[in-house]
């Protein structure tokens, strides 16, 4: 039963792989950006945790920047994604144009609420 | 026939009419919400109602005077003496930021209007907003506008029509803003947070669904999804900076992100619309101070970041779907499920452990009085004695809603055919909100824009159904010959199709075809441009079946379409229902929302009375004593007397510090004595009481004791309830108990009250009261107004102490003596 669990994991791992390699590379970018903000936000975490939770409000705004725009690029992902047959009439630069304005006022926030 | 490029144009000059038509309509109906909450200011005048909105005119004032950072950091020392409020972090400041940059605005533009004048209209403009705001967001479930691209020839028939019908849904939905529920709170002088609140939500609402529809029933296709979900965000942030009603708001939105989970309507826009709102919604709240970090960690806000991360879940579900092949998808979900349930496991357990450490489970008690309607009685005797704050009885649903009440079931059956996101987002909100006001009577505000929704839904419907069953045979009646145009029609009312498609299934014509594929309204966009595209095959194709399928149609549609005769009378009678409507609502609006309780009036049989007490009393105070002077009276007076008499106060509307109202109701309760002593250590110079024994004034303190009694026995335990009722029963004649008799809410409301008519009777409690002659020891009376309804009393310096003299039993006869030496004595030139 485990040989067979392991097996069968080792199999979606490796067709995981593959039909993730099949991704184009526009999307690849944006995926790695999620990855990046949320390993930042992850490490943000772990320091909080050393360190105490003093000023709330800056680890709050420290963690929601991060988690915000990592939201922000998996929309702009679905949206850019040719594969998303829904989303087939928006231009991509509009979308990455939304994107940027999304992040701008984010960002805005953000600034307001670091203290 | 008509050819193509005619009827195109023939179709853009309809649209354009249409547009027109729909832009006046909506100018009308703004007009119409504005107009009809100014009885207020005509009938008595343009002052500020109530209780709460004189505090918020008070902020309004000391920020437009003061600027906006000395209003941030505003510490208050004019109100709980001697605790004072911080009113920068403990005020929503969406309303008093609203009023002012509108004051400041107007201003700036020399149009020099006073503050107070902006407080009172600032209700019905947004009322107008809100109006505005409802047609927008009842646009997307009723499906109203499909811009009816047919590109056919048209008749003017069906030209008036379809006017006809935006006509009347457009002032279905005007009709409704003026629901007497809305108006209640939001007539022009209550300036209160409900009157910019309900502007907020429903815009919000609208903006939320408005960005999970990317395809929305406008022209435009792309409509950009994230930039509505921003703006939703921004909205949702005006909605939290003015009531704290904002977390239904964020509770109703994950609610119904769940829902359509659930029942597998979850699609990459869903997640577009939502997850930028938590994310930005979570940020913005924390931003208002009163919110603070509230926003993360009570459990109002739980809910929101549970659907967060099952949303992710879900997408990424999806994803993998997607991408994997069926039987790899299988492995990965067994493998997923393993997992997934030990994590998820350990992370509940954590958090069930953090809930359950706080006494509340996290909730604050505003939220669990609403959750659970029992539990205000029980435990917070403040929340439960607003009178705001009870259930509502059977008829005020009638007489709030109206002719709405039966509608809303209708609307209700309407939104499931066909189901879409929009439809079943506002079924959620009316079945939430009927819950909520049913446990609180100041919630029915939020089922008014629901009930309105939703009847101007059933209402469209059934004007739709009529009207088309009049179309289609009034030509009959004039016997033209059925063009194709009808078949196009037809076409695109949602209602019929799917019988269409059934009957007509003999008839292998395109049409059907696309009637079928109509039946998910929500996929018509791309469907209509096929359907342009047929339209003009089909009419090339033939007139040689047009008669054929004409004639078969015909026959078809006799059997769906209801009698003309029918059909007119119903609209007839939808009509006279309307106006019934109408009628009850400028009725309700006049008399029963309009009265400012500041000033009251009775009408006798000489003329009107109006009863103008409590600013008499207010204006006493503010010119016969010293501004350091501090006011003591039951907490529904504190913000009237700040805000007009200008004088601090020990407890105010805002409630927030219960042992120190329990402390002012044990005063009220107690003997005199110790209640001078428990005044003067508050440093309480002057005792306000609002006494209606003398008119008939229902709302006076005597009523209002037994709560005083309550809450000051809730913390201090030498007050017992059972002391002052004789019997069970709260009584103030004869037979009432001493305890009752000799406190000092009774001596100060019926002191000298048997001067009046000699036999001192309670026009009130309709009795004669128990203790009729008695005097005053420690405080003295300094003013009561013109109809006894305020009456203030001064607190007696204590009593010089004499030294060695005050035992000694002054002889009568040695008296004169006595006092002959001292005045000897008291020669000042000596």
């Amino acid at each position: 039963m485990a040989k067979s669990s392991s097996s069968d994991a080792q199999a979606l791992i490796r067709s995981l792989r593959s039909a993730y390699a099949a991704t184009p590379t526009k999307l690849k970018i944006i995926d790695l950006y999620v990855v990046y903000a949320i390993t930042t936000a992850v490490i943000q975490i772990v320091y909080m945790g050393i360190v105490g939770s003093f000023p709330f409000n800056s680890f709050l705004s420290g963690i929601l920047s991060c988690v915000g725009t990592a939201v922000l690029a998996v929309c702009l992902r679905i949206q850019v994604n040719k594969e998303n047959k829904e989303f087939k009439d928006l231009s991509p630069e509009r979308a990455f144009a939304d994107f940027v304005l999304c992040n701008l006022v984010l960002h805005l926030v953000i600034m307001n609420f670091l203290g | 026939m008509v050819d193509p490029s005619e009827a195109k144009g023939e179709g853009s000059l309809r649209k354009a009419f249409g547009g027109v038509l729909g832009f006046f309509i909506l100018l009308l109906i703004g007009t119409l919400a504005f107009s009809i909450r100014l009885f207020s200011v005509i009938k008595y005048e343009s002052v500020i109602h109530e209780f709460d909105p004189y505090f918020n005119y008070r902020v309004t004032q000391f920020l437009t005077k003061n600027g906006i950072y000395d209003f941030w950091n505003w510490f208050d020392d004019r109100t709980w003496y001697p605790l004072g409020r911080v009113i920068g972090g403990t005020v929503y400041p969406g309303l008093t930021l609203t009023a002012g940059s509108i004051w400041w605005l107007l201003n700036n533009l020399n149009i020099p209007l006073s503050v107070e004048t902006v407080c009172v209209f600032t209700a019905p403009i947004f009322s107008a907003n809100a109006a505005w705001a409802t047609y927008l967001l009842t646009k997307a479930p009723a499906h109203l506008f499909e811009v009816k691209g047919t590109g056919a020839g048209l008749t003017a028939a069906v030209l008036l029509a379809m006017v006809i019908l935006f006509l009347l849904v457009f002032l279905l939905i005007s009709d409704n803003q003026n629901v007497p529920s809305y108006i209640s709170r939001s007539v022009a002088g209550s300036y209160d947070n409900e009157a910019v609140a309900i502007f907020a939500l429903i815009f919000t609402f609208y903006l939320y669904i408005k960005s999970s529809d990317l395809k929305n029933y406008t022209q435009t296709l792309n409509t950009g999804s994230l930039f509505y979900a921003t703006l939703n965000a921004l909205s949702y942030f005006y909605m939290v900076c003015s009531w704290g009603g904002y977390t239904f708001i964020i509770n109703l939105i994950p609610m119904h992100v769940l829902l359509c989970i659930v029942t597998g309507r979850y699609s990459s826009r869903l997640y577009i619309a939502y997850a930028p709102l938590v994310v930005f919604g979570t940020l913005l709240a924390s931003l208002v101070p009163v919110v603070g970090f509230n926003a993360v960690m009570t459990s109002e806000h739980f809910a929101s970041f549970l659907v967060f991360i099952i949303i992710h879940v879900v997408a990424l579900v999806y994803y993998i779907k997607g991408i994997l092949s069926p039987k790899m998808f299988k492995v990965a979900m067994t493998l997923i499920v393993t997992i997934g349930i030990a994590v998820c496991g350990a992370v509940l357990a954590i958090l069930i452990a953090l809930v359950a450490s706080s006494p509340t489970k996290g909730w604050s008690g505003r939220s669990l009085s609403l959750l659970d309607p029992t539990y205000a009685s029980k435990y917070i005797p403040i929340i439960a004695s607003v009178s705001e704050h009870q259930p509502p009885t059977w008829p005020s649903y009638f007489m709030d809603i109206n002719v709405l009440a039966f509608l809303v079931p209708a609307g209700i059956v309407a939104c499931f055919l066909p189901l879409s996101d929009a439809s079943s987002f506002v079924i959620l909100y009316i079945t939430t909100s009927v819950y909520f006001s049913g446990v609180m009577v100041r919630l029915m505000l939020v089922l008014a824009p629901a009930a309105c929704i939703m009847s101007g839904i059933a209402l469209s419907e059934a004007f739709d159904v009529f009207t088309r069953s009049i179309k289609f045979q009034l030509p009959k009646l004039f016997e033209t010959p059925p063009s194709d145009v009808w078949q196009l029609i037809g076409d695109t009312n949602n209602g019929t199709q799917d019988e269409l498609a059934k009957v007509d299934s003999k008839i292998p014509t395109e049409k059907s075809e696309t009637t079928v594929k109509e039946r998910p309204s929500k996929k018509n966009r791309k469907k209509e441009k096929e359907i342009l595209e047929k339209g003009k095959e089909i009419k090339e194709k033939g007139k040689e079946n047009v008669e054929k399928v004409s004639d078969k149609r015909q026959n078809a549609k006799k059997l769906l379409v209801l009698p003309l005769e029918a059909s007119a009378v119903a609209i007839l009678l939808l009509i006279i229902l309307g106006a019934f409507y109408v009628v009850h609502c400028v009725w309700a609006a006049a008399e029963a929302y309009s009265a400012p309780s500041i000033v009251l009036t009775s009408h006798s049989h000489d003329g009107l009375h109006v009863f103008d007490d409590f600013r008499e009393a207010y204006a006493w105070l503010k010119h016969n004593t010293d501004v350091d002077d501090k006011v003591a009276s039951w907490w529904d007076y504190g913000y009237q007397t700040t805000a007009m008499a200008n004088r601090t106060v020990i407890v105010d509307n805002n409630t927030w510090n219960n042992t120190h109202i329990a402390t002012v109701g044990t005063a009220m309760s107690s003997p005199e004595k110790p209640a001078w002593e428990i005044f003067n250590s508050l440093d309480v110079k002057y005792v306000l009481v609002v006494f209606g024994g003398f008119v008939g004034y229902p709302s006076d303190d005597i009523n209002k004791f037994l709560w005083m009694v309550r809450i000051g026995g809730g913390v201090f335990p030498h007050i017992r309830e059972p002391d002052y009722l004789r019997d069970g029963q709260y009584r103030i004649d004869a037979q009432a108990t001493p305890t009752m008799l000799n406190c000092l809410m009774y001596k100060l409301s019926y002191y000298r009250f048997v001067e009046t008519d000699g036999k001192g009777f309670d026009r009130v409690r309709r009795t004669e009261i128990g203790k009729k002659h008695f005097k005053l020891t420690h405080f003295e009376e300094v003013f009561t107004t013109h109809h006894w309804m305020v009456r203030i009393y001064k607190l007696k310096p204590p009593k010089n102490m004499t030294r060695g003299k005050s035992k000694k039993k002054i002889n009568p006869k040695t008296r004169t003596k006595i006092s002959y030496q001292k005045n000897r004595n008291k020669n000042p030139w000596q």
